[in-house]
């Protein structure tokens, strides 16, 4: 229990599935399950008082992985100094293909054919980390990778090569995958810290 | 050797302007550009835009590869498989999996051209039975993967127009760091509706021939192609005595934070990211020969990059795009251009900056216009992505 | 005419994502770009489609586009001159 505890205070999380939101093992906001996305998202918008009108423009996608780092960083950044600068390394499995389908509609038809600019704008999975940037102008190292599975040793051999080479102290670590109805965001920081005190079979078991 | 050095032992290419190597390589110092109308993709901008196509069908494709017909091959995963396997039989690889071998790769469309043409037909069976598995990014690297044999590790990166640079800097980092002996790392990209039409809904495409760096650009050519690099690690060169092309010194990846799509006024990312590789490459700023400038043409990304290189160079290197000849090649871009520096630095040549007439009044700055010869020992190479990731890539030459 | 902005005001809010605000928050001569309700070059493109999906008019050139998009009394009278639909 003392080792579970220890590594509470060194692993900061936020874990957000339909329609829960779990943050470093507390469930803070639970929703019924029938709810969609769209009034989900408002409803943490408005709960974390995000204040942050291009939020409404993103697409699904954008707005779970924001949505995601901002409960993970307000938090983190409550017992730690806000560093001037960081990492972000993000994977999903589907890619943007949820956005990909929407935009998609809007030049499916030969005869009602307009192309969405804001839609195609969304039609690559890293904007989700751009938007992230604009957000707390976060000028670091970033990437997306897409995988079939999340891929916490992957994920941590890179983290570990940025923090190492003194580039940023934190990495902020995930997955966040939007798939019509059914989505997943699993956000954690990593940071000097953690990659010397938590194991990749820890972060799995927390992923699950 | 510099500290951050990873050797390139082989290259592979596939473009608008050649099938290998060999071709790209005389297109380019020949300045035979490869933009031309759509003939392969059945788009209602065809008489509009130029593209860079590769002329081959799928068919085609398939057939220079001796690939099996009815497995449904997206045209990434093809062009992909054209590029590594050059790339590979480049380096003098016989046996893949004699060493701890990974394949890192990049693609924006993934199966996409497949599943445009076959997800509005309800066919079950037949042609379209497989589209579906084609049409996700990470299966392209996979099955690109398996064509080569490799299983020690893939993964495949999707950050735009940096993703191969991205790829690259990966793979050289693995290979440091001993995760690997070798790595495969690039990336490909086919010309598809959803990409022609989008970039078109956004306003990027010029309908002529693209002038980078030019006072009067109207936009980008999409391309589309793919490109393959080998890295390997300093043991299996000295025991396989292997002939080193170049080495890749520098590299870094940084944001923008500024728009989704558009760049920031003064280039930050791009000036970030360039500072960092040079920084990595542990050289001075002087000693970059050669810059292969992203030089998409659009009005913003060249004010934007072009800001970005005043700030950081005292005295600005030679530079160039080489976009007029192959198009925007995207999320292959990195790579191809990866490829085009190689062939600069081991040939002393600066390829042109086709196109340009008149420089723009904001920046005061002239491309390379014509073939020009020049003992390059460090070229940068940048590549920057839609979602602000701008990666800068520095090679030097292996003496 | 007055009709005509209302039709666009709530156009605006629903096509470009400002669920945030209601009609009576956008007035007619205030700027739609940078202050105001600061839309950006995504937002103008997203403009550009609506004009030709909604009202027949092609909206090719970018510097009459910027004084077409300054306001919405702007917008409403261009429309109202050019509508097809």
């Amino acid at each position: 229990m003392q080792e579970l505890k220890k590594k509470q205070n060194i692993f900061h999380y936020c874990k957000i599935e339909k329609n829960f939101v779990l943050l470093n093992d507390k469930l803070i906001i639970s929703e019924d399950k029938s709810i969609l996305f769209s009034e989900f998202s408002k409803i943490l918008y408005q709960q974390i008082k995000l204040n942050y009108p291009k939020f409404f423009k993103m697409d699904d996608l954008s707005k779970l992985a924001l949505i995601t780092s901002e409960y993970l960083l307000t938090n983190y950044f409550k017992k730690t100094k806000k560093p001037n600068d960081i990492s972000i390394i993000l994977s999903n499995k589907s890619s943007s293909l949820n956005t990909d389908k929407e935009f998609q509609k809007t030049i499916g038809n030969k005869d009602n054919y307009f192309p969405s600019p804001s839609l195609f704008v969304y039609t690559l999975p890293n904007i989700s980390i751009g938007e992230i940037c604009i957000r707390h102008k976060f000028t670091g190292e970033n990437i997306f990778f897409i995988s079939e599975n999340f891929n916490s040793k992957l994920i941590n051999e890179y983290a570990s090569s940025i923090i190492k080479n003194g580039q940023n102290s934190i990495v902020l670590c995930g997955w966040v995958d939007f798939n019509k109805d059914n989505f997943k965001a699993f956000m954690y920081i990593a940071s000097d810290n953690y990659l010397n005190k938590i194991t990749t079979n820890y972060v799995d078991q927390l992923f699950k | 050797m510099r500290k951050n050095f990873v050797s390139i032992t082989g290259m592979g290419i596939i473009s608008s302007i050649g099938n290998n190597l060999e071709e790209n390589f005389s297109a380019l110092i020949n300045k035979k550009a490869g933009l031309s109308q759509t003939s392969h993709i059945n788009t209602i901008h065809k008489n509009k835009i130029k593209v860079g196509e590769i002329k081959y069908t799928n068919n085609e494709l398939i057939d220079l590869l001796g690939f099996d017909k009815s497995e449904n091959y997206s045209r990434t995963e093809l062009l992909g498989s054209i590029a590594a396997i050059e790339a590979i039989k480049n380096s003098g690889i016989k046996s893949i999996n004699k060493y701890k071998t990974g394949l890192i790769s990049a693609t924006s469309v993934g199966g996409m051209v497949n599943t445009e043409k076959y997800y509005m037909s309800n066919n079950s069976g037949g042609k379209s039975k497989n589209y579906v598995k084609s049409h996700h990014a990470g299966k392209s690297t996979e099955r690109i993967a398996d064509s080569l044999n490799i299983t020690d590790y893939i993964s495949t990166i999707s950050t735009a127009c940096s993703s191969a640079a991205n790829a690259i800097m990966l793979g050289a980092r693995l290979i440091k760091s001993k995760k690997l002996d070798r790595v495969i790392v690039g990336g490909t990209d086919s010309l598809a509706k959803f990409t022609i039409n989008g970039f078109n809904t956004l306003m990027l495409l010029s309908e002529k021939e693209c002038m980078p760096f030019d006072a009067n650009r109207t936009g980008l050519n999409l391309g589309e192609g793919s490109a393959f690099i080998v890295l390997e690690s300093e043991e299996i060169i000295n025991k396989e005595k292997k002939r080193v092309l170049a080495n890749i010194s520098g590299y870094a990846n940084a944001n923008d934070a500024f728009h989704q799509t558009g760049s920031s006024d003064k280039g930050d990312g791009a000036y970030l990211a360039i500072k960092k590789a040079i920084k990595i490459a542990d050289i001075k700023k002087d000693d970059i020969d050669y810059i292969n400038m992203h030089g998409t043409a659009t009005t913003n990304n060249d004010l934007s990059e072009g800001e970005a290189i005043k700030r950081i160079f005292n005295s600005i290197p030679p530079f160039s795009s080489t976009k007029p000849y192959t198009g925007h090649t995207l999320a292959a871009a990195g790579a191809i251009e990866a490829v085009f520096s190689i062939l600069a630095l081991n040939n002393n040549i600066i390829f042109p900056n086709l196109n340009f007439k008149n420089k723009m009044p904001e920046l005061n700055l002239s491309p390379v216009t014509e073939i020009t010869y020049k003992n390059l020992k460090n070229v940068l190479s940048n590549s920057f992505g839609f979602g602000g990731n701008c990666t800068a890539l520095i090679f030097s030459k292996n003496e | 005419m007055k009709e005509l902005k209302e039709e666009l005001k709530n156009k605006i809010i629903k096509e470009l994502n400002l669920g945030h605000l209601s009609v009576q928050d956008i007035s007619d001569n205030d700027p739609l770009f940078k202050e105001g309700l600061g839309l950006d070059s995504i937002d103008a493109l997203e403009l550009i489609v609506m004009l030709d999906k909604d009202y027949g008019i092609k909206l090719n050139d970018p510097i009459e586009a910027k004084k077409v998009f300054e306001s919405i009394e702007n917008l409403a009278s261009y429309i109202n001159k050019n509508r097809l639909r």
